[in-house]
């Protein structure tokens, strides 16, 4: 989270905090465990009032940012998500958004009802082994006169079995499109999953010949290649900055615990064997702050670099986060590996980060392939 | 012409001065290429070294002819007393071209940072400009052969004799002393005192029958770094930097300084934009990859992706704790969390070319370019995390200085200097 934040960005960030102090504190989380939806009632549409949903629409779809710079203002919601494990497909739901808004005005109702939080829609990008891999897209839409038609599987969708709609992405003639399908559209089948996560919900979404008018195409149909690359950046910034926030809340419980733990006579703290690997964590939650606001700074302004910054924040918060979150955990010993401890609260939401929108590995292999030069 | 010429009163604004130092930069500097090979810790012949010297105070000369030398420096020193947001836009200006190398570090920071910080009106006006004309190149006698991370326990001894100091002692790991022309040197002016408060900071040209200079073979070949000894070196109470036996507190912002210098955090310094990396950069991985046929191999991109991850977290994070710390929102210690990541940084530049190479990074030819002595630069890795305070330091001062954890128990508490144990190496 940057230091440089405005007073109106503080006010927001803050206010974001209280609510979800007050809607979501832990006992909440852990009561929400074996919960369907994963929120508490209303919790979405209300977070939509604070600004969760607005700040990468435009003010012609009801959006809005508060400093002029809609990532740097949602990275922040981000951040405190994850510092706090808060329910809510923040990611899916807001990379969504950016797909519909960005593409122009055909989607404007599904905008609106999204930006109030009336109705959910989510993106539905990643797929099943063996086509999982990050940028890798099988499922397909096939234009048949005035129609469209959508096959294949997503998985794992976030939020998949609470959307009212999908952002699809297939292959059109070699080229990417996306759609926007309904939740309830003849042909969709969506299957709960469990995750790693205890309110991050998430489902396999099968689309069987799913016939569409065209008018729900989202951009153009075979060319929205770049389009789906920018939300992959996206998804992939937003997890970063939130895997940072939960990363910050582990490190700040371990430092606590480590000051108050006494073994033989003297506070954890002291030993050298422990402090040592307290400052390389010290060293891992910094960068992952500086690469998550790098990364963002670059998708809004549309650097050239944005591509790299972002795979670049996302791999390494996703292999420092868990290295963090883990050494976390192993330095509270027995107490860190249970329930009743708040540490696997943010490990989880680490590792639910980690795996989606591109592993550290696929991250590391679109670097290396932006470093080579090739157009990956 | 000299800064002191010009008479402006506002400052210049960041815009102006980057033109400004664009247009000289390319009328003026040569543009470099890819920076070296493999092994980028290998050396140059003396004659070589000596000739990159020279340009490089000639470049320093150029640098303070065009009015853009000592940009953060106070101007009643030579500087022009602008701010590290020009310093910035200089070092931006010139990515891609050669820059006075050899007069940053340890010259420009830590020794010319701690003139500013604590030398006399007089002392600061007889060296300041003439390091920023090119003309003094300075180096640290700091280490000891006895005392490496543990530097304030140096056993240098400086006895007064009326209004000279006489010194005797060795240093060592004073990097290119051979062809510097200035040292600042911490010594040990009372040892019935705590080892902190004995201490005193001097400075003199090494050049003098004094001081015998040897220089050191380092396993890679490389011979850049020397010992000195001094024997009856005299050292006039002038070129005293600080209180008699208030050495340390010179000392602290000294290694402050130059934990700034190795994070390329020093507003004093001038460093092109594109070395903030590390050495050779990242695509130095693309190069070995490609010459021995493994770019297509998931494993080696696994490899040169990490590495291309980790040195691009490093500008983004140096910045981050430069606001953090100028904003009050983290301790001045936190540049050891920069040190400790750019050892990520280098660490990953050194070994995984040589991983990427196979055999070929344990065997070369002379005909070799890309693959040349990939080994070498393997083998004397560790320097990078011991040169400049090693990384355990960095980690002791992460924890207790940022983190406020509690202090290594020691030894040499509270004891007078002469009483601390000392191992069989020690003895003065």
């Amino acid at each position: 989270m940057r230091f440089d934040r405005t007073p109106d960005q503080e006010f927001f960030r803050e206010t974001t905090v209280r609510f979800l102090e007050e809607q979501a504190p832990v006992a909440t989380l852990r009561a929400l465990r074996d919960d369907p939806v994963g929120a508490p009632p209303d919790y979405w549409r209300r977070g939509a009032e604070l600004g969760w949903t607005s700040l990468l629409v435009g003010d012609e779809h009801g959006g809005g940012s508060i400093s002029g710079d809609g990532l740097a203002d949602l990275v922040l919601v981000a951040h405190e998500f994850g510092a706090h494990a808060a329910p809510g497909p923040l990611i899916a739901a807001n990379v969504a958004l950016h797909a519909l808004a960005a593409a122009g005005a055909d989607h404007a109702a599904t905008i609106a009802a999204g930006v109030a939080g009336d109705a959910l829609c989510v993106w539905a990008h990643g797929e099943p082994a063996p086509d999982d891999r990050l940028g890798t897209v099988t499922g397909t839409v096939t234009p048949d006169g005035d129609d469209v038609v959508v096959d294949g599987t997503k998985r794992p969708v976030e939020a998949g079995a609470e959307a009212d709609a999908f952002v699809v992405t297939g292959v059109t003639d070699g080229g990417v499109t996306q759609v926007l399908v309904p939740a309830d559209a003849p042909g969709v089948t969506v299957t709960p999953l469990t995750t790693v996560d205890l309110t991050r919900r998430a489902a396999a979404v099968t689309f069987a010949g799913v016939r569409l008018p065209r008018s729900a195409v989202v951009g153009p149909l075979g060319g929205a290649a770049a389009a789906v690359r920018r939300q992959e950046q996206l998804a992939a910034i937003l997890c970063a900055a939130e895997t940072t926030g939960a990363m910050q809340r582990s490190f700040d419980l371990t430092v606590e615990w480590a000051f108050d733990r006494y073994s033989f006579g003297r506070p954890l703290a002291s030993y050298q064997a422990l402090k040592h690997r307290f400052a390389d964590m010290k060293v891992w939650l910094e960068a992952s702050h500086a690469a998550s606001d790098a990364a963002a700074a670059a998708w809004s302004a549309g650097a050239p670099d944005a591509d790299a910054r972002a795979s670049a924040a996302k791999a390494y918060t996703g292999e420092f986060g868990a290295e963090l979150a883990h050494d976390c955990v192993q330095m509270h010993g027995g107490i860190g590996v249970t329930f009743e401890h708040d540490l696997h609260l943010y490990l989880r939401r680490i590792t639910w980060d980690r795996v989606v929108y591109g592993t550290p590995a696929d991250h590391r292999q679109r670097l290396a392939a932006l470093l080579i030069g090739e157009a990956a | 012409m000299s800064a002191d010429d010009v008479h402006v009163v506002d400052p210049e604004p960041v815009d102006a001065f980057r033109t400004r130092a664009r247009s000289f930069i390319r009328a003026n500097l040569a543009a470099v290429g890819r920076r070296g090979r493999g092994d980028f810790s290998r050396h140059l012949p003396d004659d070589e070294e000596l000739a990159a010297v020279a340009r490089a105070r000639e470049v320093q000369r150029l640098l303070w002819d065009h009015d853009l030398a000592g940009v953060c420096v106070p101007r009643e020193y030579g500087g022009l007393g602008l701010t590290p947001a020009h310093q910035q836009a200089l070092n931006e200006e010139l990515a891609g071209y050669e820059f006075p190398r050899h007069l940053q570090t340890p010259t420009m920071s830590p020794c010319m940072a701690v003139l500013l910080d604590f030398g006399t009106h007089e002392q600061k006006l007889r060296h300041i400009p003439a390091i920023l004309r090119g003309e003094e190149i300075w180096i640290q006698f700091l280490s000891e052969p006895s005392s490496g991370s543990d530097v304030a326990g140096a056993l240098t001894s400086a006895v007064r004799d009326g209004d000279e100091w006489v010194l005797n002692g060795s240093k060592v790991w004073s990097t290119g002393a051979w062809w510097s022309d200035w040292a600042l040197c911490l010594a040990r002016t009372n040892w019935d005192v705590p080892k902190h408060r004995g201490l005193t900071v001097f400075m003199f040209p090494i050049h003098q029958p004094a001081i015998e200079i040897q220089r050191i073979e380092m396993l890679n070949g490389n011979r850049e770094f020397c010992q000195e000894f001094m024997t009856d070196l005299r050292v006039p109470d002038t070129d005293r930097i600080g209180e008699v036996d208030q050495g340390w507190t010179v000392g602290i912002r000294w290694m402050f300084h130059e934990r700034m210098a190795m994070a390329h955090n020093e507003p004093v310094m001038t460093w092109p934009a594109d070395g903030a990396a590390g050495f050779s950069g990242p695509t130095v991985l693309v190069d070995v990859a490609r010459e021995v046929g493994r770019l297509d191999d998931p494993v080696a991109r696994d490899l040169i992706g990490r590495s291309y991850m980790t040195s691009l977290v490093g500008e983004p994070l140096q910045r981050r704790l430069a606001e953090g710390m100028a904003g009050g929102h983290l301790s001045d210690q936190a540049a050891s969390i920069a040190r400790l990541h750019g050892w990520e940084v280098t660490k990953a530049a050194m070994t995984v070319p040589f991983e990427l190479a196979g055999a070929a990074g344990g065997a070369w030819s002379d005909t070799d370019d890309t693959l040349f002595g990939l080994g070498q630069g393997f083998l004397v890795r560790q320097a990078i995390a011991i040169a400049g305070g090693t990384v355990e330091m960095a980690r002791n001062v992460i924890s207790e200085r940022v983190l406020g954890m509690p202090r290594e128990a020691a030894s040499d508490r509270d004891v007078a200097f002469r009483d601390v144990p000392r191992g069989p190496t020690g003895r003065p």
